[in-house]
């Protein structure tokens, strides 16, 4: 089923001129450069939306149905676990990322994490995969994924640097923290419509050893070229929509920013709280032992605090696990972002420069059209088509992930409220109890 | 006005509703044994700010607050349908901070056996760093004036205190009031520091002794050890009483530090928690400015942050309302103070017992020893014997006769302290055990309701108002609120 000469996993190769090729994945078209002649129509939709069975052409007709597949869209956004870009019924390849363990050797002392990868497709050579992997094979996998392809935004990473006298790398919250953000970063690779099909990916989930020096020579001519644009070029006019984005990214970031910042306080305000409230439960206790009739009232009411206190440490725990991470994982997205939105740049610069010297030339000596400038043009317009997608997709999760986690939290507050209920509702009753049976003492 | 023992004395809450103004906290308590209150009512109504000259010929602000009675009688004939109209108003009175202290003053130097009910404190003490510690601050004034109400049922409902005829000229003489209570004296009356500091002292280490006696088991050894001392005391009835306000005492310290760390610490508390609201308000304006860059997200965001306001904002009332509370603890935190007044009478009057006993000992010794001529213990008299020779027998006839006369008086003293000491012992023993089980019932009380509180500041209302009505919340039991 795989057409021969075309790596599968890059559609967008420049195989055919892209004029020609409707980007399996972007949304409107929209004319680019002038070059041959372009005959599509330009949808007039400026938003991005992604409709139903939009008609693909790929030079392989069999991944057309499983293209279309993966198109299937749900714009309901209230629909809850449906991932848009992938429907769960058409995956085909789960990943995760489990069961930490620590490797003690003479030299160092690391973790390493089961990969558990499953999978139909054929160019694994099993349905199933085991591997052990620890944070620096991941590094390897993320800058590979950045180096083959650079018009894609790749997931983040958790932070590599601890400080070693702050953090313990092997503390539990510590581990299992990170164990999701990889677990995450995996999953968010393996989604992706290109990403997944991406050589480093395979090796990453089935080699026994992982041979980190051993460049894959996969690269592809996009790849190389890309990555090696020259530098000297200067952008002349950014298309609105990656202004948007950029613009879009940098307030994003800044709110981002803020919102940890309040969050860590209010993390620093609960735990202080937190140290007076169970003073002051310990109070009540230490009053409850002068007292004879107020004793069980009393201690009640301690214990009573005491529930509210353990409760709100939890609350406070799961925000610290929860919420932060998920925060910081987002920054580190923009700058990833930021990141392909400069080589882009760079990209459109290239190709401009290059588009004016040969424009200058074949004035002055008819020279034609260099290929090189073909090939620029090729690159930017499968760049923009590249980001545009994966913009739409990031922008999708995100909505997915905040809502998540705006959901998640106020589920937690609600559990937190219960328990403090809980804690009173008890003393409540084990108090009017107690006032009856006096009542009925007294009336007998 | 008739006091009848037998008059009609319940009046249902509707009634009062209808008879009380709209602003005055009407509490109409039907108690057994309570004089005062079968024939009036009893409200603090108002308070008002006044500018006048102080004692320094100073301007100062101060709050006045209105005291309105109205006879049961009057009350009853209102429910009858009398053509004059129905509610006659109430007699009222204004009186100022100053002057319920100078009542108190006068009740705790004339009951000096009864744990006198305490006022409102005076300073906003136990502050919380959001409420201004501020006397002219209009919550501090309305707390304040409750609790002054508070002061009046509690004086009024009391067996005895409620039968005072200075309280009665509180309530109903306006200007005149303070002439009358001046000329009871009572302020001569009162028990000097010094004395009293004294008393606790020596019987502090008398009690030592006998504390020392009474836990050791009652070994016969230990029995005739005491025998051959010099107490004074009956050994039973004397110790077990006097163990009895020992233990007392050491409660009242005990109730007093207890409830004084946990105000603070409640006070601590209520910070801690104002600032964590409150930073929780700086998400509001956060999610507001996210939603702006947002499409689909915009609206969500939006409305997450009005509730973060929300949330922010709602602490305000949260910890006004447990103010109450604290108000309560106040309460007997002082309640602490006038048990150990008493107490520290009964050690008083204990000391004073001895001095007298003592005094009448010494006299009679002195009379021995003029009698029979035998000087058992250094004297002055014995010296100026030695050096100039016995008195001329009229003279000691003389000076016998004085010290009979001393002697008679000191054994009408000793008489007169005795009596002192135990009417003191039997009522104020009546008085702590009517406190005790008070402040059982208003403790109890005091912790159910802030346990009700607590819980309505938890409920899930509360918790829709921060989250979301967008995000979707698990359906939630129906929380069932007792009382």
């Amino acid at each position: 089923m795989s057409v021969p000469g075309a790596p599968r996993g890059l559609a967008s190769s420049g195989q055919k001129p892209i004029a020609e090729i409707l980007h399996p994945l972007s949304a409107a078209e929209e004319p680019l450069s002038p070059g041959p002649d372009v005959t599509e129509d330009v949808r007039g939709d400026k938003e991005a939306v992604l409709t139903n069975g939009t008609p693909v052409e790929t030079s392989s007709p069999a991944s057309a149905s499983s293209l279309l597949n993966r198109l299937q869209l749900d714009d309901d956004l209230e629909a809850d676990g449906l991932d848009l870009y992938v429907s769960t019924e058409t995956r085909d390849l789960f990943v995760t990322v489990d069961d930490p363990k620590k490797h003690v050797s003479t030299m160092e002392t690391y973790i390493t994490y089961r990969v558990s990868a499953k999978t139909t497709r054929i160019e694994f050579d099993l349905p199933e995969y085991c591997v052990r992997r620890r944070y620096q094979d991941f590094d390897w996998l993320r800058i590979k994924l950045e180096d083959s392809q650079p018009t894609h935004l790749i997931p983040p990473l958790p932070e590599k640097f601890v400080m070693k006298g702050v953090v313990d790398r092997f503390s539990e919250e510590f581990v299992e923290t990170r164990m999701k953000a990889l677990d995450k970063f995996l999953k968010r690779v393996a989604d992706h419509p290109v990403l997944s099909f991406n050589p480093h990916l395979n090796a990453f989930l089935t080699a026994k050893d992982l041979n980190k020096r051993q460049g894959l020579a996969l690269l592809t001519k996009v790849g190389e070229s890309v990555k090696h644009a020259a530098g000297g070029y200067k952008l002349r006019a950014r298309p609105a929509e990656f202004c948007a984005m950029g613009e879009y990214l940098d307030t994003f970031n800044q709110k981002l920013g803020t919102i940890d910042r309040i969050a860590q306080r209010i993390i620093k305000e609960q735990s202080e709280y937190l140290t007076e409230l169970r003073e002051y439960g310990t109070l009540y206790s230490s009053w409850a032992a002068s007292e004879e009739e107020l004793q069980r009232p009393l201690e009640g009411v301690a214990s009573s605090v005491a529930t509210c206190a353990g409760a709100l440490e939890d609350l406070s725990e799961n925000m610290s696990q929860d919420f932060l991470p998920v925060l910081r994982e987002y920054v580190l997205y923009i700058e990833s972002m930021k990141n392909v939105l400069r080589k882009r740049d760079q990209s459109q610069a290239e190709y401009e420069g290059r588009l004016e010297a040969a424009v200058l030339r074949r004035q002055e000596d008819r020279t034609p059209m260099p290929v090189e400038v073909e090939k620029c043009q090729d690159r930017l317009e499968c760049f923009n088509a590249d980001l545009k997608a994966d913009w739409e997709r990031w922008q999708s999760n995100k909505r997915q992930d905040f809502k998540q986690l705006l959901t998640g939290m106020a589920d937690q507050n609600i559990n937190h409220y219960e328990k403090c209920q809980a804690g009173w509702e008890s003393l409540i009753t084990l108090l009017q109890d107690k006032q009856t049976e006096d009542k009925s003492g007294e009336t007998n | 006005m008739a006091e009848n023992g037998r008059q009609e004395l319940v009046i249902t809450d509707a009634e009062s509703e209808q008879l009380a103004g709209e602003r005055s906290l009407n509490i109409v308590v039907a108690e057994q044994g309570c004089s005062l209150l079968r024939r009036m009512e009893i409200c603090v109504a108002e308070a008002e700010k006044r500018s006048g000259k102080n004692a320094v010929n100073m301007q100062e602000m101060f709050t006045v607050y209105l005291i309105e009675t109205r006879p049961m009688d009057a009350v009853a004939e209102g429910r009858n349908p009398a053509p004059e109209g129905r509610n006659p108003a109430p007699d009222s009175l204004w009186r100022r901070y100053s002057e319920f202290e100078l009542l108190r003053s006068y009740l705790i130097v004339t009951y000096p056996y009864i744990v006198i009910p305490p006022l409102p404190e005076k300073r906003a003490e136990f502050v919380w760093h959001k409420l201004t510690a501020d006397n002219m601050d209009p919550d501090f004034v309305e707390r304040r004036r409750v609790g002054l109400e508070n002061f009046l049922m509690r004086v009024a409902s009391h067996q005895v205190l409620s039968n005072d005829k200075i309280l009665y000229h509180f309530l109903t003489d306006e200007h005149g009031w303070k002439e009358v209570v001046f000329e009871t004296g009572f302020q001569a009356k009162a028990d000097s520091r010094l004395r009293a500091l004294s008393a606790t002292f020596r019987v502090r280490n008398t009690n030592k002794e006998v504390i020392n006696i009474t836990s050791c088991g009652g070994s016969p050894a230990v029995f005739l050890a005491w025998a051959l001392s010099d107490f004074l005391l009956t050994f039973s009835k004397g110790t077990r009483q006097r163990k009895r306000f020992m233990d007392m005492k050491h409660y009242s310290d005990e109730l007093q530090s207890h409830t004084s760390q946990l105000l603070r610490a409640r006070a601590r508390v209520a910070d801690r928690l104002y600032g964590v609201f409150k930073v929780h308000g700086n998400y509001g304006r956060v999610f507001s400015e996210w939603s702006a860059i947002e499409r689909e997200m915009g609206d969500g965001l939006q409305s997450a942050g009005h509730h973060m306001d929300a949330y922010a904002a709602s602490i305000d009332d949260i910890l006004e309302e447990e103010e109450h509370y604290a108000d309560q603890l106040k309460e007997y935190l002082f309640y602490a103070e006038a048990l150990r007044a008493v107490c520290r009478k009964h050690e008083l009057t204990q000391y004073e017992l001895e001095v007298s006993s003592q005094d009448l000992i010494s006299k009679k010794q002195q009379r021995e020893e003029l009698a029979t001529g035998v000087v058992r213990s250094f004297s002055f008299k014995g010296m100026t014997n030695k050096l100039f020779g016995q008195e001329a027998p009229e003279q000691r006839e003389a000076r016998l006769k004085l010290i009979e006369e001393l002697i008679a008086e000191g054994e009408d003293t000793v008489k007169e302290k005795t009596a002192e000491c135990e009417e003191h012992v039997e009522k104020a023993w009546v008085d702590m055990q009517r406190f005790e089980e008070q402040k059982d019932k208003d403790l109890r009380e005091a912790l159910i309701h802030y346990a009700v509180l607590q819980i309505r500041n938890t409920s899930v209302e509360q918790c829709q108002r921060v989250f979301p009505q967008d995000v979707k919340l698990k359906p939630y039991p129906k929380v069932f609120l007792p009382l």
